[in-house]
């Protein structure tokens, strides 16, 4: 039974609980030991908790015996980006400084997920407050991509990538502020979305850039995507930047293919990746030409402004978002003779080198004499993209990208270089920007290593952009 | 745009953040900040001028709440996640030292 | 001094009277236990978000429209600094872009002074020092209190037009009048809900230059107000006059000892790297809304001023004040517009009302009004003695009239005219209780002119010779 239960995807794994062909507790159980076997080697997960788990299970088990109607998730292992407020795990970011913390509260995503059925099966890592590409600036350990373990996941989001293509949960969630969602994707080989702006509440999530962040799942397949965007979907009034409006069906008409889509091939993006990513690239515009898609190839050089903008969008928001980090209400403490110097030794001992340098450059971005030069030209910036964006998608339905220039990276490759690494993130960029959705989804294999490939929507476009992914994803073959 | 940042910048900064910094860090992030500015300079382009800034992507307007009280957290709890309390309150140290 | 001028800008700041926070719902509650009325968002817990008030933007345009500013477009910003008592280590408020711009408040001197601005931001959590005498400077260590954490605030700042501490205290008075007429503001400067923080400078009488200028901090109440400025004001000219010169910088004042004092804290040029709060959205009245708070703005205290200067001409300016105090102002509308002569109204606002405004809960504007219409029937020491009566009472006006005595002329409120009229005619009563019999009737006639209707001869006559024994019995 179990490599049947492994073998099942989201949609039909809920269905089997929902009917009592399977328990939750049996599905539960089978990740478990999946985990057992895989988390020693991967590192994907900053907490677990078996028993609360399996417990979770048991009551929805109980719940279906008594009649009760299970959610579309009924007994869906589900790992959650550590930087999601939980109740029942502690909370941390990645982050030292936050070592412990238990929140009071649930993330609404959380709750949602919870509602639908879903088992937190536990936290996974990520680069510490989600800043970075290879979930190695995380202060607790270094998460491998599964396919080599001497490469990273890419990030931020690599634990839950990671734990998805390992078969240790079947759904992930993950927070995409730059990529940290589509990268680690492109790079484990799974499927990650990041929806627009404003589709997802952020009530619960650890703000890094308030005005980019977005949840988002990560998943296996894109059916499977589809149908955790649909449970976390949806306005929130606890968030005021989330948008009221219906969420569309998404999973219903998924395989309803790309004849007659308009799809743009952004060249001066495809021309920053390696030779097998734009490769991988170019046969994917030619799958989704012979699915019956008009695909053309278009320049839209604005959006590599994109990435000078982001860094400083970014540590601006970051730098006042991390303040409230100073060891006086909860969290990790340092010592001082006054307040002050305890909230200096809090911070300087409390986060790593990559939250500092972003936290250092965000300050600076926004202090006096440079708020002109450096922010408000990057919010400048924002428009310019947005509306190179708009022009492209009046002429486009969808675009189409690498979701990152290279395959997974080796561990320790990048870290010397800040700049390097903040490259890496040109193609994902401007769609955080612009508060567009994207995806990415697998599209071939170089030296065993999976490549994605992206594509972007106008907002509120993820039914398009799902059923274009789904025809990708079919396209493929895997090899 | 070149936009080297002085030593005095990276101290100043980190004071603004309550950073504490080791010398060895100063010259460090005083590189690695200036390598990072001179990628943020790339940010030029002949119509920025006229472009708004942008500080939203959405154009939501008037988001408001009913002025209606909801509960809160239980103090037990709040005060148990942190660093040091005394009775009802959060401790920290004095605000002011010894005068120099 | 006369070749000295002050110079004066007062930033003020009002708690607003919403039932919740600015962003959160929990309770806007003064005096409740510790870090009970706080919740992930006043705490500034990771991944809480703000929401705003929609009270909190109702009240402030209801100040705005008050202070005749421009209600416009606006946004929120983050204010970025450190300190313990504010959760987030930054604060929500606003800046290049507050909700009201412009307006003014008119004194009762006549003169105006030009507001700058009037915008929305969140409170701080309250710091409590242990040790040292509880002062911030010799503490040991320090507690903290986020019950007022997020609490709505309105920062009003005026332009620098305010030349005196006693113009200064006549400011913030006309302002808080204001602030408590509309609703926005309760108006205690004791609790903190009101607080003021003024900006003071001095040049040459006379001159356009603005010098270097000081910032006192969080004065309490309106005297210390007047006595802080007064201080800094004779402060500043003795440095200058001395050869000194004036560092810019934050003072806080002295209770005790009458004296501006520096803040001892580091002096760190402040740099707020203010930037458009993300996480809200801005806010756009709509034309249609602002419309509605105007026509339902209530009769402001100079438009009460001047109604009544109108109804009574010549009326006394200290009875005026105290008519349009935010207490007594529903009493006098009601018997205005009952029909109660203004001038008689003002007089009992101000005499007898006052003394019963602590049980005014029981007294309700309308009993008011019908007690002290009685005055045509009754004399002003029966309506005293009806008001008082009419405290808690509520049967009708004629129920009230016989249970303080007056229609039966019960022996007791008989009693009560006799020793009025005696103590008006103390040499004739000294004579009439020494045993002049003849005296006797002359107090009668005047009790008989003065009450003629409530009280009979025979009442008044058995009363008068009650009294008299007491009297010679002491």
């Amino acid at each position: 039974m179990n490599d049947g239960i492994l073998a099942l995807d989201a949609a039909s794994l809920a269905a089997a609980v929902r009917s009592g062909e399977v328990t939750a507790v049996e599905v539960v159980e089978t990740y478990l030991a999946q985990i057992s076997v895989q988390e020693p080697e991967v590192g994907a997960f900053l907490s677990i908790d078996a028993e609360a788990a399996i417990s979770a299970a048991a009551a929805l088990d109980r719940a279906r015996e008594s009649g009760e109607e299970l959610g579309p998730l009924a007994g869906v292992p589900v790992a959650l980006k550590d930087n999601l407020c939980t109740t029942g795990f502690p909370t941390t970011a990645a982050s030292r400084i936050l070592e412990g913390w238990i929140p009071p509260y649930n993330a609404t995503v959380v709750d949602r997920v919870l509602a639908a059925g879903g088992i937190a099966i536990g936290k996974t890592n990520l680069d510490e407050f989600a800043m970075g590409s290879s979930t190695e600036n995380s202060g607790y350990k270094i998460t491998r991509n599964p396919h080599d373990l001497d490469r990273v996941p890419g990030g931020s989001s690599g634990g839950s990538a990671a734990a998805v293509v390992s078969r240790m949960a079947l759904l992930a969630l993950g927070s995409d502020t730059g990529g940290s969602i589509r990268q680690p994707a492109s790079l484990t080989g799974i499927v990650g979305l990041k929806p627009t702006y404003g589709r997802v509440s952020r009530y619960g999530l650890l703000a890094f850039a308030s005005s980019l962040d977005q949840i988002g799942p990560m998943a296996a397949t894109v059916k499977d995507a589809a149908l955790m965007a649909e449970v976390i979907f949806g306005h929130d009034p606890m968030d005021a930047t989330s948008l009221a409006v219906p969420v569309p069906a998404l999973v219903d008409g998924i395989e309803g293919g790309v004849r007659s889509l308009r799809i743009g091939l952004v060249s001066n993006l495809l021309e920053v990746a390696a030779p097998a990513v734009a490769a991988a690239v170019e046969r994917a515009a030619a799958a989704l030409a012979g699915e019956g898609a008009t695909v053309e190839t278009v320049a839209i050089p604005e959006l590599s402004l994109g990435l000078p903008a982001y860094y400083v969008v970014a540590p601006a928001e970051a730098s006042s978002n991390l303040a409230r980090y100073d060891g006086v209400r909860y969290g990790f403490r340092g010592e001082g003779a006054t307040a002050e110097e305890m909230m200096v030794s809090s911070r300087s001992e409390g986060f790593g080198a990559e939250v500092k340098r972003r936290i250092m450059l965000g300050t600076y971005a926004l202090s006096a004499g440079y708020y002109d030069a450096f922010y408000l030209r990057a919010q400048r910036v924002r428009s310019l993209v947005r509306s190179a964006f708009q022009e492209a998608y009046s002429r486009f339905d969808l675009l189409l990208s690498p979701t990152s220039p290279t395959t997974a990276f080796k561990i320790g490759e990048r870290s010397d270089d800040p700049v390097e690494m903040y490259r890496s993130d040109v193609c994902t960029i401007p769609s955080n920007l612009s508060g567009d959705p994207a995806i990415s989804v697998p599209f071939g294999k170089e030296g065993g290593l999976p490549i994605g490939v992206q594509l972007m929507g106008p907002a509120l476009a993820e039914e398009r952009l799902l059923r274009a992914a789904y025809a990708l994803e079919a396209g493929w073959s895997g090899e | 745009m070149t936009s080297g940042i002085s030593k005095a910048d990276v101290v100043h900064v980190a004071r603004l953040a309550r950073l504490r910094l080791s010398s060895g860090e100063i010259a460090m992030y005083q590189e690695q900040l200036s390598r990072i500015l001179d990628l943020v300079g790339e940010m030029d382009d002949d119509r920025l001028a006229v472009m708004p800034a942008m500080a939203h992507t959405q154009d939501l307007v008037n988001v408001l709440r009913e002025d209606v009280p909801r509960p809160g957290l239980e103090r037990e709890r709040l005060l148990g996640s942190a660093p040091d309390t005394e009775g009802e309150f959060f401790r920290i140290p004095k605000i002011l030292g010894e005068p120099e | 001094m006369g070749e000295w001028e002050a110079v004066i800008g007062l930033e003020v700041h009002t708690e607003l009277r919403t039932a919740t926070k600015l962003f959160c719902g929990c309770p806007n509650a003064f005096g409740v236990e510790p870090n009970t009325s706080v919740c992930p968002v006043c705490l500034g817990l990771p991944g809480s978000l703000p929401v705003l008030n929609a009270k909190a933007v109702e009240l402030a345009i209801t100040v705005g429209l008050a202070l005749s500013s421009r209600i416009q477009p606006s946004q929120f910003h983050r204010k970025n600094y450190f300190y313990p008592d504010m959760p987030k280590d930054y604060q929500i408020s606003q800046y290049d872009v507050p909700v009201n711009a412009g307006g003014a408040v008119a004194l009762r001197s006549g003169k105006v002074v030009g507001i700058v601005r009037a915008h929305l931001e969140e409170d701080t959590g309250k710091l409590v020092h242990r040790g040292g005498g509880g002062r911030i400077g010799g503490a040991e260590y320090s507690l903290i209190d986020y019950n007022r954490s997020g609490v709505p605030l309105l920062e009003i700042v005026s332009e620098p037009e305010i030349s005196s501490a006693e113009e200064a205290k006549e400011y913030v008075s006309e302002l808080r009048a204001i602030l408590v007429a509309t609703g926005a503001s309760d108006g205690r400067m004791e609790e903190g809900s009101l607080r003021v923080d003024a900006n003071v400078s001095v040049r040459p009488s006379g001159s356009a230059e603005l010098r270097t200028r000081v910032e006192i901090k969080n004065v309490n109440s309106l005297r210390s107000l007047g006595r802080a400025i007064g201080y800094e004001i004779e402060r500043q000219i003795a440095v200058y006059e001395g050869g000194g010169s004036i560092l810019q910088q934050t003072r806080h004042f002295d209770e005790a000892s009458g004296e501006t004092l520096p803040l001892r804290a580091k002096e760190e040029a402040n740099d707020y790297r203010y930037f458009p709060e993300p996480d809200l959205p801005p806010i756009s009245p709509l034309p249609a809304e602002v419309e509605r708070i105007a026509s339902e703005l209530p009769l402001l205290p100079a438009g009460r001023r001047s109604r009544l200067f109108e109804l009574v001409e010549g009326a006394s300016p200290d009875q005026v004040e105290v008519a349009i105090a935010e207490e007594v102002w529903p009493y006098v509308t009601a018997s205005i517009d009952f029909g109660v002569a203004p001038e008689l109204v003002l007089a009992r606002a101000a005499n007898e009302l006052v003394a019963l405004i602590g049980d005014a809960g029981l007294l309700t504007p309308l009993r008011f009004a019908e007690v002290v219409a009685l005055e045509e029937r009754f004399s002003p020491s029966q309506v005293k003695l009806l008001l008082k009566g009419a405290v808690g009472f509520d049967g009708t006006v004629e129920e009230l009239v016989a249970r303080v005595g007056l229609s039966s002329s019960g022996a007791e409120d008989a009693r009560a005219m006799i020793k009025e009229v005696v103590e008006a005619n103390p040499e004739e009563w000294g004579r009439f209780v020494a045993g002049d019999a003849k005296v006797g009737g002359f107090l009668l006639g005047q009790v008989m002119r003065k009450f003629g209707r409530a009280i009979s001869g025979a009442q008044a006559r058995a009363a008068l010779d009650e009294l008299a024994s007491g009297a010679a019995g002491e």
